[in-house]
This record gives C-alpha cells, sequence and structure tokens, in this order.
C-alpha cells in the first residue's frame, strides 16, 4: 500500500533528480513520461482498493480515496500526453533558437516537479500539507510560464507568481483558523488538520470561526483554479506558457486546486450546513462564467481563447460543486476529467500552430485541417470536446449538470449559465472553424509535427472517444468520491 | 516569566509588528523599507520565542529560532540584493496613493482588522489572542501595499508582509501550525521570494527598470 501511494510523488521527483544530472536527453525525457504513466498506473490499482474508504501511507500523512484516485487519473493522463509532447516540443524549441540548452535543461527537471506537487496536494490527508504542495506548483511553474524569456512571458510571470501567491496565502489564513476551531473542537495538535480527524470534529468547530475560514479559504484556492475575483494572472500565463504546460496548467492544474476546495468544502458543510459555501459558489462560478464568455468573445488570440474555455469549465465545475448532490459531484469529476484530455488535444495542437505561424492571433491561422492531417484532426476533435458535442463526455457531464441544478431548485443558475454557456459555444465554434476550415492561404507556412506530438495526439484524440463512448468503471468511482465528500441523494 | 512579563513582552511584540509595517507604508527608500522589513522579521520570532519560554516548550523555541535566521536575516538579505543600484532605482516612484492618505488608509484597515477578529477572540479570549488584530492589520495593510505601489519590489515587500502577518496570526492563536507545515511553508515562502528576487532582476534586465507600470503588453 505505501508503495502504491508514494509513487505518484517519487517517481517524478526521480524523474526530475535524472534531468538535473543528465540536463536534457531522450532519455530523461522518456523517463519523465514513464513517471507520468506511473502516475496514472498507481491511480488505477489504487482505485480498485479503495472502493471500501480511504487507504493511509506514511503515519497519516498521505491518504488516498475516491478523490485522490480521480485526480491521479487525471494528473497520470494528462501529464503521460503533455510530457510525451514536450520531447518534440523542446526539440523543436531548440531548433528554432527560441530557447538554449539551459532552458531545455531547466524544463526538463520543473515539470516533473510540477507533477510531483500536484499529486502530493490530492494524495495530501493534512490540509497544511495540500497547501504546502499546491504553492509549490506556482514556484515549480513560475520558470516553465517564463520558459521563452520574451518581455511578454517575463509579465505573465510576474503577474502569475504574484497574484497566485497572494491567493494561496489567503488559503493558508483559512487553514490557520481551521486549525484554531479543531484545536477548540477537541483535536490534539499533532492531527487537528487531518482531513479525518477535521470530518469527526466537523460537527463541533466555532460557527463564526469557520465561516471566515471557509471564505479565505474559497477565494484562495479560487485563485488558483481560476475563479473570480484573482483570476486575472490565467490568460496571461495560459498564453505565455509552452504548449504542453499550458496544457498541464488549464488540464490539471486548475482542477487540482478545485478538488482541494472540494475536501475542505466536506468539512465546512458539515460545520455550517451546505447553505455557506453553496452561496459563495453560486456567485463565484456565474461570475467566472460570465467573464470568460465576455472576453471569448472578443478574443483575437488562439491561446487565451483557449484560456478563457478553461474559466468558463472551472466556472460550470464551481456551480456544479454548489449544487453538492451526488448526480452533480459525480457529473463535475467526469467534466474534470473529459475537460483535461481534451484541453490537453487543443493546446498540444495549438503549440505547433504557434511555432509554424510564429503567432498566436486567430487571424494569422487557416485551413489547418488540409494543411495538416494530425494537427488539424486533433484540434477539431479537442474543440469539439469541449463544445460538449456528443459523442464525447462532456456531452454527458454538462446534461448531468444541468439535471443536478434542476433537482437542487437551482433553476435560475442553470438558466444564467446556459445562457452564458451557448454565448461561450458560439465564440469558440466559429473562431474554431475559421482556423480548421476554408482554403489555405498560398504562402502559409508548413505545418512540422514530431512524432513524440502526434503520438500524443493520437492517443488523446482516442482517449476522448473511449470516455465518451463509455466512463466504465470510472462512473463507479465518481459516484463513491461524490458519497465520500458528503453529497446526498 | 510571570504571567505579567509575559503578556508585556506578547504585547510588546505585536505592538513592534504593526509599528514596523506603518513605518513601511510611510517610507518610501527602498533600502530603508527592506531594513524595517527585518526588524519585523524580529518582532515576528520574538512571539514564538516568548510563548515557548513561557510555557517551556524547546519545539516552540526552535521554530522561533528558525523564523528569526528565515524573517529577519535571510530573505530581507534577498531582497536587499534585489534593490538596484542606480539612483532613480532605490526610491519608489510617484506612489498611486500618497502618504498622508496612506497613513489614513493603514488606520482604517487597522479598525477593521479589530471587526474581522472579533470571532476569534471570542472562542479564546487567551492574551495571545487579544493581541490577534494587529496581525490581521498587518496582513490588510499587506495587500493595499501590494495594489497602491508600482515598485516590483514593493510588491516583494508587500508579498513576504503578507506572510508575515499570517505567521504572526498562526503564532498569536494555535501557538503556531504543525511542525511539518511550519517546514513546508517556510520553504514555499522563501523560493517565492527567491523566484521574486531572480524576476525583478529579470525585469532590469529586459526593460531597464522595476516599474510595474511597464507590464501593459498583455490585455485583452
Amino acid at each position: 500500500m505505501n508503495i502504491l501511494l508514494l509513487t505518484p510523488i517519487l517517481a517524478p521527483l526521480a524523474a526530475a533528480a535524472l534531468g538535473a544530472m543528465l540536463g536534457w536527453r531522450r532519455l530523461s525525457a522518456s523517463v519523465t513520461v514513464l513517471a507520468a504513466l506511473s502516475v496514472l498506473v498507481s491511480g488505477a490499482v489504487l482505485g480498485f482498493r479503495v472502493e471500501s474508504g480511504a487507504r493511509f501511507s506514511v503515519g497519516h500523512l498521505l491518504r488516498a480515496d475516491a478523490l485522490s484516485v480521480t485526480m491521479l487519473t487525471v494528473i497520470g493522463t494528462v501529464g503521460t500526453l503533455a510530457t510525451w509532447a514536450s520531447v518534440g516540443y523542446i526539440n523543436a524549441e531548440l531548433a528554432h533558437g527560441h530557447t538554449d540548452r539551459k532552458g531545455a535543461n531547466l524544463y526538463g527537471v520543473l515539470v516533473p516537479i510540477f507533477l510531483a506537487a500536484m499529486a502530493l496536494a490530492v494524495l495530501a490527508n493534512n490540509i497544511g500539507v495540500m497547501w504546502v504542495a499546491i504553492e509549490a506548483t506556482t514556484v515549480a511553474t513560475a520558470f516553465l510560464v517564463g520558459h521563452r524569456r520574451t518581455r511578454a512571458a517575463l509579465e505573465a510571470t510576474w503577474k502569475y507568481v504574484v497574484i497566485c501567491s497572494v491567493g494561496i496565502a489567503l488559503a493558508f489564513l483559512g487553514t490557520v483558523l481551521l486549525y484554531f476551531a479543531s484545536l477548540h473542537a477537541g483535536a490534539t495538535s499533532g492531527n487537528a488538520l487531518d482531513i479525518d480527524v477535521l470530518l469527526t470534529h466537523a460537527a463541533a468547530l466555532d460557527p463564526a470561526v469557520t465561516r471566515l475560514a471557509a471564505g479565505l479559504l474559497l477565494l484562495g484556492y479560487g485563485a488558483k483554479a481560476g475563479l473570480v475575483p484573482f483570476h486575472t494572472w490565467l490568460a496571461d500565463a495560459h498564453s505565455q506558457s509552452p504548449a504542453p504546460v499550458s496544457a498541464l496548467m488549464s488540464g490539471v492544474l486548475l482542477s487540482v486546486a478545485f478538488s482541494a476546495l472540494l475536501r475542505v468544502k466536506s468539512v465546512v458543510d458539515l460545520a455550517l450546513g451546505t447553505g455557506f459555501l453553496r452561496t459563495g459558489l453560486l456567485i463565484v462560478g456565474l461570475l467566472t462564467v460570465l467573464i470568460a464568455a465576455s472576453l471569448l468573445v472578443v478574443q483575437t488570440d488562439f491561446k487565451r481563447m483557449l484560456a478563457y474555455s478553461s474559466m468558463e469549465n472551472m466556472g460550470l465545475v464551481a456551480v456544479a460543486a454548489a449544487a453538492g448532490t451526488k448526480l452533480a459531484i459525480a457529473a463535475l469529476l467526469l467534466h474534470v476529467l473529459a475537460h483535461g484530455i481534451g484541453k490537453a488535444l487543443v493546446f498540444l495542437a495549438a503549440g505547433q500552430l504557434q511555432a509554424a505561424h510564429d503567432s498566436t492571433a486567430i487571424a494569422a491561422v487557416t485551413g489547418v485541417l488540409a494543411r495538416s492531417r494530425v494537427i488539424g484532426i486533433a484540434f477539431a476533435v479537442g474543440l469539439a470536446v469541449l463544445l460538449g458535442l456528443p459523442p464525447f463526455a462532456m456531452f454527458a457531464s454538462e446534461l448531468s449538470i444541468s439535471r443536478a441544478l434542476a433537482s437542487a431548485h437551482l433553476g435560475w443558475a442553470l438558466g444564467v449559465a446556459l445562457l452564458l454557456m451557448v454565448i461561450a459555444f458560439a465564440a469558440l465554434a466559429r473562431n474554431g472553424s475559421r482556423m480548421l476550415l476554408g482554403p489555405p492561404d498560398a504562402n502559409s507556412p508548413a505545418i512540422a509535427v514530431p512524432g513524440s506530438v502526434a503520438g500524443a495526439l493520437l492517443t488523446g484524440i482516442v482517449l476522448s472517444l473511449v470516455l465518451g463512448l463509455t466512463a466504465g468503471p470510472l462512473s463507479q468511482l465518481f459516484r463513491t468520491a461524490a458519497t465520500l465528500l458528503g453529497a446526498v441523494q | 516569566m510571570t504571567q505579567a512579563t509575559y503578556n508585556g513582552v506578547l504585547n510588546l511584540a505585536a505592538g513592534a509588528f504593526l509599528l514596523a509595517a506603518v513605518l513601511i507604508v510611510w517610507r518610501r527608500e527602498l533600502r530603508a523599507i527592506v531594513r524595517l522589513l527585518a526588524w519585523q522579521g524580529i518582532a515576528l520570532a520574538a512571539i514564538p520565542l516568548t510563548e515557548g519560554i513561557h510555557q517551556g516548550d524547546a519545539a516552540l523555541i526552535t521554530v522561533g529560532v528558525i523564523v528569526l535566521l528565515l524573517r529577519a536575516i535571510v530573505l530581507p538579505l534577498l531582497l536587499a540584493r534585489a534593490v538596484g543600484t542606480e539612483d532613480h532605482e532605490r526610491r519608489e516612484t510617484t506612489p498611486l496613493v500618497n502618504t498622508t492618505a496612506s497613513l489614513l488608509i493603514t488606520a482604517a484597515l487597522t479598525v477593521l482588522a479589530y471587526g474581522v477578529t472579533r470571532p476569534i477572540i471570542a472562542l479564546d479570549p487567551s492574551p495571545a489572542t487579544r493581541a490577534v488584530p494587529a496581525a490581521f492589520a498587518v496582513i490588510l495593510i499587506a495587500v493595499f501595499i501590494m495594489v497602491s505601489r508600482r515598485r516590483a519590489l514593493s510588491q516583494a515587500v508587500g508579498f513576504m508582509m503578507l506572510d508575515n502577518g499570517i505567521a504572526a496570526t498562526a503564532f498569536l492563536i494555535t501557538a503556531g501550525v504543525p511542525f511539518i507545515v511550519e517546514l513546508g511553508a517556510s520553504l514555499d515562502v522563501l523560493f517565492a521570494v527567491l523566484v521574486l528576487g531572480l524576476l525583478t532582476g529579470h525585469m532590469r534586465r529586459t526593460f531597464g527598470g522595476t516599474d510595474l507600470d511597464q507590464l501593459r503588453e498583455l490585455r485583452d
């Protein structure tokens, strides 16, 4: 049991150490892919063993339950695709002189550290350690966002580090207040922040202090999940990062931060009832969808467009969490996984488009389907996933979230969200079809597709299709996670 | 240590902690600001040291010594290195809010901190918890500094002050978070400040200065 919980953290760290020793080489890059794959495999094996409840390791420091397994699956899947594509992406960046040997070496070390920090965040049983891991992702990704070292990349890095650090500092203050309340509810100082201990003492937590803590935790982890009011870093960072890092940040990091919020919510709901965080999540979620939809309409940059689509989806996830029923939480988790794979597809394809055109302007790119079959189809499939078209999984998850909202008497929220999603849908579909269809310009550059990028994209397409046709044993896992988080019905 | 001395020292530390924040709002010279931040670090470390000595808790004294090393010496040194050598780099440029208004806002934020912390004091009215409004005031003042100053380094100082305020809150209300969390959080802050210092250097080389008004390329 110990090994399975430690592998997702230690394997990427070992890959980082190898990367530090060897520098950017085919061997160290391949070991990183294997490390990401091992996160997925440990998640899958753990998945069969957590049906009965949580498992612990290293004392009570680490914990595996249905939610951690779900998140490990997301990290492992998107991580494997992104690190695989990184091989070809970074080699091309080196060949074009967009980065140097030193930059590539740093990339090879920081990406696996980033993966390890996310794995620790979802496996931590102590919410203080969970916080440390999420803040560590900010530090690890700072120089990944600034990888290209241009003025714009530097600007994006500064905003990213400052805004996320402040946001996440608020979450730490919330954690401290929760610790204070937990101590006064009878927990002992050594384990008062452990999730299982917090859950058993939840009913005795002081309501006034817990309310203050919950507000700070919502704002803090919301910052990292791309929710208002600290969302302003998101589009800048996603648009400046190297494509595989954008895929990881958008597809995984946002949802890992949100899963931290789900953990906290299960405790707060027991202490305060579901009303407090429901109101908070509804306000924050709907405002996020509103901002994302309005900025999608006026977008002229395709990487920023994808970033705002991530914000839109995180807003929807927050609204689903507000509904809080079993159906809503299970649908939310499916949504997160499907969104992760879909976002990996579009960002990895967008990276090759950016490399070919040396620009991220939507207007610069036309006729991608006719010019490169792999990139065109991958981008089209990714967009179809994000648009929630059948047979892809986000069709099912969005339908379930709508049903859950309706049955939770949140019809008005459903109405607002649907209206905004239609606007976002139209903007995304219009820009996407402008890029994909149409006759290619006579002098448009050739789109290079390195082997590893093609491999990752094809795998992503297959995974999206499979997940759309059947969630298989995953749906049971999602339901177990929902029950675990205290969802009713 | 008698109860009276303990109360006195604790209140003195919390007062000095808040005073350092107010002086940082008042000063414009970046080197002076970093020096004040080191003094604030000493006041912060005094809280766990006093509590540790009062309760005879060796672990808390150890934490206090680590806090002293990190927040009064290592982090201020890192920031001092990031202050530029050119004259125009060593002062905060004309701020968005003038000094008088800034000090008035600081006073208002301190009053607000007393209001916000009432539920915390109600739950545990011990002498240490009664000092928590000072820590919350520093948190609010730090956020104010981050939004009103225009130098990269001032934002880094604001971030460190925010962190000092949160650490002080933790020491005052719970005698510190569990050791492993304290260790991880300290490491994170150390790395975050390192990253901000390095970025300030990059910014000076790329933009020829650290005025954050130059960051206006990315917008919708």
